[in-house]
């Protein structure tokens, strides 16, 4: 009776190492037995991250960062921000971060249309249907939840060390922000505009294109922003599974306590983070700059 | 004067099992026990009505009497529980989803409460939006988008967004978008409560000149009698989910059938919403040498300060062709003004 108040009753030993070792042993076998076909299934996405990558760092640097300030100042129209950019990628290229800084760029664009890709039309089908809301909600919490280091593990064990592990992981971290986000802001579209758009006949996927998406758009808007900057975050976590780019650096320095190196790829990646930031969220609110504005009286 | 709308024993009940609940209320039980025994909301009872082509019928009544409800029952954004919604002999209720469709974009448009505009179009593209709908050539649809927006007077504004005109020049956006899809029936869910008196008069104003021209079906929906009488050519006057009373606006006044009209018509100024032909009565051997001459579709509000000057024995209510078609005597005007 002593013994069951102090110590909680836990699990035999034996039946604690048994299960262990079945659960391990069968997801072996499967990743054994299925992980070429994971392998090929996930190939595309490869070949475009290779394809972005590739791309990025054999294309003339000069080019590079005409493209990238071209972009800063389509999306922000804002001469300030993109001097900032001009300036931060300066700094990343005179300390020797260019390539690194290329790589992680990569893994963001494939990570982020990937996310787009899945995460809106699970948002837009979480919207849709209050019994799809009640079972996603569930899976985004554990996948907000869960360490990153904990399902590292069983996709390693899947897929080996490498680049698709990695994106993979970078997805799974980063994609709940847009599919919650996408839901709110569909399910937050103004009632009667709904019915303004059904009382003028139209069908459902016109009354999701003409009137529920662009009406969510500025919240839609504010998922990608996350799913970007949640990306940059798990690039460096992602990096002890073998993703190239400005994470293995820094793992590095805290490995070897190379403190100089460190503090400068910890500076890049937050330079990177912070353009891609200040762009996505000043063309966020320019394309619903519409929304406020001034009163003209009749 | 032919039919365009015909509801008859239109039922609507809200809650988990409306059919179950429906035979509750066949079997007599009222609006308040519905709720309190079977947790049901009895939104619509018994509804009958026959609206007439080319006239503007209003439903009136206070928030919760049902009557936003019933105007959802016409283009069917809401199922009806039970009963029939006719529309040029077309059976609403049993249309299949792209029947029904093309009832909404072809023979219906409305006009909502809180405008609901598109915030992320202009008024432009608000305007041409049924069109668009429609899939219709966008040249087209702008030329006829920009003619109506000429015409409730927003010429000028129509690369502007909805943020940023006032709520009178919104609910203009609104009509507009409403005519432009040409439609027959024109829905209007309290489309001017929300605006300022002024502003609320102008486009009752408008809305009148425009249906001198148009000739559209108009049900038009509100809880201000004053605008019931302004604009209704039949008014339909709900409570609870009921039909109080139906008729035209001097048959309201006159004869209102129940207290809680009474209540409503209580302060109503008569000479402005009853017309000679209403309250004549037959000549029948009254003298009428010396009588004052008023056209029978004259309101009273026109010949009332003449009378009150001249202070004849009797009215000669004539028609156009100067035809005697009654007599008012001054004992009944002032019987009639008096109540």
């Amino acid at each position: 009776m002593e013994n069951f108040l102090t110590k909680f009753p836990e699990m035999p030993k034996e039946t604690y190492r048994a299960m262990k070792k079945g659960v391990d042993a069968s997801y072996k076998s499967f990743a054994r037995e299925y992980g070429d076909a994971i392998d090929a299934f996930f190939e595309p996405l490869l070949q475009l991250l290779v394809f972005f990558e590739k791309l990025l760092i054999s294309t003339p640097w000069p080019i590079v960062l005409g493209v990238i300030l071209a972009l800063t100042y389509w999306g922000s129209r804002s001469v300030k921000i993109t001097i900032s950019t001009f300036l931060a990628f300066i700094f990343i290229g005179y300390f020797k971060m260019w390539n690194e800084t290329m790589s992680t760029i990569a893994i963001i664009m494939t990570s982020v249309l990937i996310s787009v890709a899945i995460g809106i039309p699970t948002g837009i089908a979480m919207s849709r249907s209050d019994r799809t809301q009640a079972i996603v909600t569930p899976i985004l919490d554990l996948m907000q939840t869960m360490p990153p280091f904990v399902y590292l593990i069983p996709i390693v064990m899947l897929m080996g060390i490498g680049k698709i592990p990695g994106l993979i992981a970078v997805v799974v971290y980063a994609i709940p922000p847009l599919i919650r986000l996408t839901n709110l802001g569909i399910r937050e579209v103004d009632k009667e505009a709904l019915e303004a758009a059904d009382a003028f006949g139209s069908t459902p996927w016109q009354k999701l294109t003409k009137v529920q998406l662009p009406m969510a758009l500025p919240t839609i808007f504010a998922g990608i922003n996350q799913t970007i900057m949640m990306a940059l975050a798990m690039v460096i976590i992602a990096a002890m599974i073998g993703v190239k780019g400005l994470g293995q650096p820094v793992l590095q320095s805290i490995y070897n306590q190379y403190f100089t190196k460190g503090v400068l790829y910890g500076l890049a990646i937050v330079i990177v983070a912070i353009v891609f930031d200040r762009v996505s969220q000043s063309y966020g609110k320019r394309i619903q700059k519409h929304r406020s504005g001034k009163l003209i009286d009749d | 004067m032919t039919k365009k709308i015909s509801i008859k024993s239109l039922y609507k009940i809200f809650g988990k099992d409306p059919k179950r609940a429906m035979e509750y209320v066949q079997n007599g039980i009222g609006k308040d026990q519905l709720l309190e025994k079977h947790n049901h909301v009895l939104g619509l009872s018994d509804i009958n009505l026959d609206i007439e082509d080319k006239s503007i019928q209003v439903v009136m009544g206070l928030s919760g009497s049902g009557k936003s409800t019933l105007i959802r029952h016409i283009n069917r954004l809401i199922e009806p529980t039970s009963g029939s919604v006719n529309v040029e002999d077309q059976e609403i209720t049993n249309l299949d989803l792209g029947e029904l469709r093309d009832f909404r974009r072809q023979k219906t448009a409305m006009v909502f409460q809180k405008f609901a505009l598109l915030t992320h179009k202009t008024v432009l593209e608000n305007v041409s939006f049924g069109l668009d709908i429609q899939k219709k050539d966008p040249n087209e649809a702008k030329n006829r988008a920009m003619k109506w927006i000429d015409r409730v007077g927003l010429t000028g504004y129509e690369k502007k967004y909805p943020q940023h005109l006032s709520g009178g020049m919104q609910q203009r956006v609104g009509l507009a978008r409403a005519l432009t899809n040409d439609a027959g029936i024109l829905l209007m869910d309290e489309a001017f409560s929300a605006l300022d008196p002024l502003i609320r008069k102008d486009m009752q104003d408008m809305l009148l000149e425009l249906q001198e021209e148009l000739h559209k079906t108009v049900v038009f929906i509100t809880h201000d009698l004053d605008e019931a009488l302004k604009l209704g050519d039949n008014i339909a006057i709900l409570k609870d989910g009921k039909m109080d009373q139906e008729g035209i606006p001097a048959e309201i006044i006159l004869r209102p059938k129940t207290e809680y009209v009474r209540k409503f018509v209580e302060d109503v100024n008569r000479t402005r919403v009853l017309k000679a032909k209403h309250i004549m009565e037959k000549i029948n051997g009254i003298n009428t040498s010396g009588a004052m001459l008023v056209n029978q579709e004259d309101f009273l509000e026109k010949f009332m300060e003449k009378f009150v000057q001249v202070k004849p024995e009797n009215i000669l209510v004539q028609d156009e062709r100067k035809n005697n078609k009654g007599v008012i005597t001054s004992k009944r005007l002032s019987e009639i003004l008096r109540k």
